[in-house]
C-alpha cells in the first residue's frame, strides 16, 4: 500500500503520472464526478488548518466521495490520551482512506507503519507538507508548461519554512533549474538545504533584496516573513520592506513571471498585486484541490479508468 | 603493568578511546551479562598512547555491534578462540541503529509516545549524519560517547 509521508515518495515518472492525472481533472471535472462513490476519506486534523482540511475536503466531495474526521485534538481520543497507532488502527474500519495533520513531526509515518489504509501526510510540525509541495509542483508546470529551465526566486522566512525545504528538494531532481534565496541573514536557509544543492551542483545564489533579483525571476515564491523570528526590532523595521511585494517590484519583474505564495499571506503581498495577472497564488489554491483529488485517486488505485 | 587473565573463549572490544570503556560497558548493557567482563583503563597503545580495552567471555551475539560500530567504528573486536585470536572485526557506521541513543526533538513524535522505538538512520556517511527517522532532526558524531 502506498502512502504519501514526505514530497519524494514519488519518482519523477510517478508525479508526472499525477501531475497529468490532475491536469485532466482540471479540463473535465464531470469525468471524475462520481470516481469515489461509496469511498471515504478520513480527515485527522490534531491541530486546526481551515484551508488544508477544506481543500481535501472538496476533494472527495468533487469524486463523489464523502468525508469523517475532526478538526482539533481536543475532539478527538487523544484529548483521553490514545496513541496515534491505535487511533488508526481503529479509523481503518471507518474509512479507505486518510488524510492526517499532527503537530508532532513523524507522526503520519507512526500511522501509516499500522493502518489498513493510505495515509497522506497533510502537515506534521515543522517537517514536512508534501500536498502544499504537489500544489506548487502543480502550479508551476501549468503555469510554465515545464518543471525544467527556471529560475525560481524563493523569498521571506526560509529557515523554519517547511514548504520551501520541500519544494527546493523536489526541484533539485529536475533540469536546469536555478534558485535565488532571498530573505535576511537570520531566516536563510539551513545547512542541509545548503549542502544539498552544494552536493548536486544546483546553481543558486543567496541574497537579501527582492529588488536586485526581479528581473531575473521566472517564478517567484513568496513566504511570509515573522516579526518575532528577528533577533531586534531595528533589523526587523531596516528589512521588513524588502520582503513586501508590491506594484513598484512588480514593475521589475518579467512580463511571463508568475507570484506563488503557499497562503495565507499577511502582508508580503500587497493586495495591488492581486490584479496583476502574474498573481497566482488564488490559481495555486484551485490547483491543490485538483491536485489532492489526483492523489486521493492514485492512492486508492481509482487513477485508471 | 597489571596483568589480567587470559581469554580463551570470548572477545575482546579493543582500541577504545581512553576513558570510555565504562560509557561502552554501560551503554552495550554489559552490566546485565551473566558472563566474565573485564575492564583494562588506560592500557597503553602504540596506535593511542592509552586506551581502554573490554574482554568478553562469550559468544559475540552478546554485544549490539551496530551500536557499538556507532559509538565508535574505530574500535576493533578480535574474536578469541582457544587463547588465540581468531579474527579480528573492523566496525562500520551502521547503516541504522535501534534505542541507542533518543532524539532531542521536542517536537518529534517520540517525545510524547514513549513506546516508539528511537531509530535513526545514516543519511549521509562522508559528514557521518544520522537523522531520526520520524522527524529527520540531525545527530552529530561529535556529541556520540556522550550519548
Amino acid at each position: 500500500m502506498k502512502h504519501l509521508l514526505s514530497p519524494l515518495d514519488f519518482t519523477t515518472d510517478e508525479l508526472e503520472q499525477l501531475l497529468d492525472l490532475a491536469r485532466d481533472i482540471s479540463k473535465n471535472r464531470d469525468k471524475y464526478s462520481h470516481r469515489c462513490d461509496g469511498k471515504k476519506i478520513a480527515t485527522l486534523f490534531y491541530e486546526p488548518s481551515t484551508r488544508t482540511r477544506l481543500s481535501f475536503e472538496a476533494a472527495m466531495l468533487n469524486l463523489g466521495g464523502s468525508v469523517l474526521g475532526f478538526s482539533s485534538a481536543n475532539s478527538s481520543s487523544a484529548a483521553k490520551g490514545e496513541s496515534v497507532s491505535d487511533t488508526i488502527r481503529v479509523i481503518s474500519c471507518y474509512a479507505d482512506i486518510c488524510a492526517m495533520r499532527h503537530p508532532k513531526e513523524g507522526a503520519p509515518m507512526v500511522a501509516a507503519a499500522k493502518s489498513g489504509i493510505p495515509i497522506i501526510n497533510a502537515g506534521d510540525g515543522g517537517h514536512q507538507h508534501p500536498t502544499q509541495t504537489l500544489t506548487d509542483l502543480m502550479t508551476i508546470r501549468e503555469l510554465r508548461g515545464s518543471l525544467n529551465n527556471f529560475t525560481i526566486g524563493l523569498c521571506g522566512d526560509l529557515k523554519f519554512g517547511r514548504t520551501v525545504h520541500s519544494l527546493i528538494n523536489s526541484l533539485i531532481r529536475y533540469e536546469n533549474v536555478k534558485f535565488i534565496l532571498i530573505s535576511p541573514k537570520e531566516l536563510c536557509i539551513p545547512d542541509y538545504i545548503r549542502e544539498t544543492l552544494i552536493d548536486n551542483n544546483i546553481p543558486f545564489e543567496e541574497v537579501e533584496k527582492l529588488e536586485d533579483v526581479m528581473p531575473q525571476l521566472d517564478i517567484l515564491y513568496m513566504t511570509r516573513v515573522q516579526k518575532e523570528r528577528f533577533f531586534n526590532e531595528d533589523d526587523y523595521l531596516r528589512m521588513k520592506n524588502f520582503y513586501i511585494l508590491d506594484k513598484e517590484k512588480m514593475a521589475l519583474g518579467k512580463k511571463d513571471m508568475y507570484v506563488l505564495h503557499p497562503l495565507p499571506r499577511v502582508n508580503e503581498i500587497s493586495v495591488e498585486v492581486d490584479d496583476d495577472p502574474r498573481a497566482a497564488y488564488f490559481k495555486q489554491a484551485q490547483f491543490g484541490v485538483y491536485v489532492r483529488m489526483a492523489l486521493i485517486l492514485t492512492l486508492l488505485g481509482l487513477d485508471k479508468e | 603493568m597489571l596483568n589480567v587473565g587470559q581469554l580463551n573463549d570470548g572477545f575482546v572490544l579493543d582500541h577504545i578511546e581512553a576513558g570510555k570503556s565504562m560509557m561502552i560497558y554501560n551503554k552495550l548493557g554489559l552490566d546485565k551479562l551473566d558472563c566474565c567482563v573485564a575492564i583494562i583503563k588506560n592500557a597503553r597503545s602504540n596506535k593511542m598512547g592509552k586506551k581502554d580495552i573490554i574482554k568478553i567471555e562469550g559468544g559475540l551475539d552478546l554485544v549490539d555491534l551496530d551500536a557499538l560500530g556507532f559509538i565508535d567504528h574505530n574500535i576493533t573486536v578480535n574474536i578469541i578462540k582457544d587463547g588465540e585470536i581468531a579474527e579480528k572485526k573492523t566496525l562500520k557506521l551502521p547503516k541504522s541503529i535501534k534505542n541507542v541513543i533518543q532524539c532531542q526533538n521536542p517536537r518529534c513524535i517520540t517525545s510524547i509516545e514513549q513506546e516508539l522505538d528511537q531509530i535513526f538512520i545514516l543519511t549521509d556517511e562522508a559528514r557521518q549524519v544520522y537523522r531520526c527517522k520520524y522527524c529527520e532532526e540531525k545527530y552529530t558524531r561529535q556529541s556520540r560517547y556522550n550519548a
